[in-house]
């Protein structure tokens, strides 16, 4: 299992700012290691941000995505108190979900 | 030699197999996404080939995206990009970067009542033209931008 995701929701006027850093090798499968060998591709291909039940924001990410990938969007119709949770799931078949209060 | 070729072969192979797999497993119905990786369009080469594999015809160019990111990227391993767009139902925004091994980096599906805006980094390999395709209301639109990278995100 990955480390947590940091994720910070705040009240920007009536909208929801959110921002997510995540833990993860976003390796390339382009790289080779000091043998020569390739190192296989290990990246996240699904971010999927919900709030009360609704999806916010969903992405699909190819490797180029830099390492611990980072990621900001806004949406409108959070309060505070409310939470918004964080899924991602990598092409190995990891996956994380993590969960932030909005303030 | 030819026998570290044959095991970097067999590698591959078999990670190609996992990769089937996994997406077979992902296609289960009731999973939280409702669409799979879309492997063609991440696949692709330059910004045609991806408008096709996402479904579109063409793009037409618009002055109503805008792309924030440094005209110059020190790091081409981390290059912050933030994409708006102005252009009403937005419904997707994707970033390409045409000089990488595959174009596509990222691509962002915006509901209802999301901002049509996002924030994000990704690697460049070296100076390339940045594209940013937002698709709104069925049809594709995009704006180019030139970043220079001074050191390559991909050589490591």
């Amino acid at each position: 299992m990955a480390d947590p995701m940091k994720i910070r929701a705040t009240m920007s006027g009536d909208k929801v700012e959110v921002k997510v850093l995540m833990s993860h090798d976003m390796e390339t499968g382009q790289r080779k290691d000091s043998k020569g060998a390739v190192i296989p591709a290990h990246f996240i291909q699904h971010v999927t941000a919900t709030h009360n039940g609704k999806v916010v924001l969903s992405a699909q990410w190819g490797p180029a995505v830099s390492k611990n990938p980072f990621m900001s969007f806004k949406f409108s119709g959070g309060k505070p108190g409310e939470k918004v949770s964080i899924t991602w799931t990598d092409n190995k078949g990891d996956k994380r979900t993590d969960e932030a209060t909005i303030s | 030699m030819n026998n570290d070729r044959r095991k970097v072969l067999k590698g591959t192979g078999g990670m190609a197999v996992m990769g089937l797999a996994m997406s077979a497993g992902l296609l289960k119905p009731g999973s939280a996404w409702a669409q799979d990786w879309n492997k063609a369009a991440f696949a692709t080469k330059n910004l045609a080939d991806t408008v096709k594999a996402m479904g579109g015809a063409g793009a037409s160019e618009s002055k109503d995206i805008a792309i924030v990111s440094p005209d110059i990227a020190e790091n081409g391993a981390v290059v912050p990009f933030t994409i708006n767009s102005r252009i009403p139902k937005t419904e997707s925004i994707a970033l390409l970067v045409e000089q990488n091994p595959n174009a596509l980096a990222a691509s962002f599906d915006i509901p209802a009542g999301t901002d049509a805006g996002v924030t994000t980094r990704v690697k460049m390999g070296r100076t390339s033209n940045i594209t940013a395709l937002v698709k709104a209301d069925g049809k594709f639109y995009y704006t180019t931008k030139e970043v220079k990278v001074t050191i390559g995100g991909c050589g490591g």
